[in-house]
């Protein structure tokens, strides 16, 4: 199938409750030179600076940072929604920002990251649902798999919240279910080896 | 792939008919942002494709001022990032005390909460009497939000943290008065505020300002514009005057960030030099 046989150009990752602790594993297990770009939606403090974002950077290998304005989006990174901003993804490959209102009393939403980088990279894209309790994140993960994309959820029983992982599994009927301490791994031997993974019905 | 080669196709038809009968122009905003808004209007209006709401806005005005409404980002707040509300009392406010008369203009005012917001701290720092504020916006409809000066109650607590961590020296509720699920803002501090229409993309440069407040409007416009609008704001302040941006926005990539330096990083606030 065609799953099987695509290489990966992007990954993006939503949490809400809990998930600087699960975002700290997953992205704490890449190798600095990871292929793909990472765009991270994850709900905080609309008042709130980038010191999640720069102590990330300083534990884990791979570049993490807060995206900026029509910053172009490169491999071996990851980028986090700046708060109080929706982060969308553009043709050209940068990145925009909207004060758009709030989705799932959210922004950044992960729903308006999901669905701009699905309508961008289509078949290229892996979704990541991790821990939170709301339902942002579903609808734009269900975008991703019916553009081709691979969706991901975090094993409900492994979150802190369980809502959101349940919610995205009931709306996107994911790829893939993975207890939070083998996703990094996972992510890992998939950039590495595109060839070898196949979806669930592939 | 067909559905999204037609769908490009269908949304830049579409900017181009709003530009051709109704002079609005959103060709160089960024495609993203405007794409999500007119997906999300297509599946309110009940119209099924994106070509029927072409050829529904070409003949039909009032769909079009409501389309309209919904195209740009109204979304904005009193005190929004109250650190940067701080800074302009705490650097540009004494600043402007300085001048005999001040004039701000405050592009892309939106529903007029950050010109209240602005017209409040300018009142007790003592600089309000000497000032005029011109606020804009490219959508009449807006505007008209923003004279009247009326919001929702229920944002008022939120307002009032705001305001607080802001800096402001009296008590929020002294600004406005609560009728119903409404407040009214105190009407004098309109006094010295002129509300009107001004596109940053087709109109041009706007007097001798000392402030010019501009903030999350660029951020949906292509580099291109950005700095067309970047070259407007430089014409348009006298020489030490301020731009305030929105906090993810720079002038660093534009070819007239030399005719500004930088006051607070952080808070986006550069001078006209």
């Amino acid at each position: 199938m065609l799953n099987s046989r695509k290489k990966y150009k992007a990954l993006v990752i939503g949490a809400s409750s809990g998930g600087w602790a699960a975002l700290r594993k997953v992205l704490g297990a890449l190798p600095r030179h990871f292929p793909l770009a990472i765009m991270v939606a994850v709900h905080r403090h609309p008042h709130s600076d980038d010191y999640l974002e720069t102590s990330l950077d300083h534990e884990c290998a791979i570049r993490v940072k807060q995206a900026d304005e029509k910053e172009v989006i490169k491999g071996g990174t990851v980028y986090f929604a700046p708060p109080n901003y929706h982060l969308l993804v553009e043709d050209s490959h940068t990145f925009s920002l909207s004060v758009a209102e709030a989705v799932h009393y959210a922004r950044p939403s992960i729903d308006v990251l999901f669905e701009s980088a699905a309508y961008v990279y289509g078949d290229r894209l892996m979704g990541l649902i991790l821990t939170g309790a709301n339902r942002d994140g579903a609808e734009g993960l269900k975008k991703i798999k019916a553009a081709g994309g691979l969706a991901l959820v975090q094993d409900p029983t492994t979150a802190e919240r369980d809502t959101m992982p349940r919610a995205a599994i009931t709306a996107a009927n994911p790829d893939h279910i993975l207890p939070c301490d083998e996703i990094g791994g996972f992510l890992k031997d998939l950039a590495d080896n595109p060839r070898g993974l196949t979806g669930k019905d592939g | 792939m067909d559905n999204r080669e037609n769908e490009k196709i269908e949304i830049d038809l579409l900017i181009q008919a709003i530009f051709l009968k109704y002079g609005y122009d959103f060709r160089e905003y960024s495609k993203a942002s405007i794409r999500r808004r007119i997906l999300g209007n297509l599946s309110k209006s009940g119209l099924s494709t994106i070509s029927e709401m072409q050829h529904r806005l070409l003949y039909d005005r009032d769909f079009f001022e409501k389309l309209l409404l919904e195209l740009t980002v109204n979304v904005s707040a009193m005190f929004r990032d109250p650190s940067f509300f701080k800074a302009v009392r705490e650097i540009v406010a004494s600043e402007l005390k300085k001048r005999p008369l001040v004039k701000i203009w405050h592009a892309g005012c939106s529903t007029g909460e950050e010109v209240y917001s602005m017209a409040i701290l300018l009142r007790e720092e003592g600089v309000y009497g000497n000032s005029t504020i011109y606020a804009t916006d490219v959508n009449e409809a807006v505007l008209d939000k923003a004279r009247k000066g009326i919001f929702p109650i229920d944002r008022m607590k939120a307002y009032t943290q705001n305001y607080k961590m802001a800096g402001g020296l009296a008590s929020f509720a002294d600004y406005y008065t609560a009728r119903y699920d409404l407040t009214i803002m105190d009407g004098t501090l309109k006094k010295n505020i002129v509300f009107s229409d001004h596109n940053l993309v087709t109109d041009g440069v706007f007097g001798e300002m000392d402030l010019i407040v501009c903030r999350n409007v660029l951020i949906y416009f292509n580099r291109d514009l950005q700095d067309r609008v970047f070259g407007l704001f430089a014409s348009s302040l006298r020489k030490g005057g301020f731009l305030c941006l929105g906090s993810k926005e720079t002038l660093m990539f534009s070819a007239h960030a030399n005719s500004f330096e930088s006051v607070m990083k952080k808070e986006k606030i550069y001078r006209r030099i």
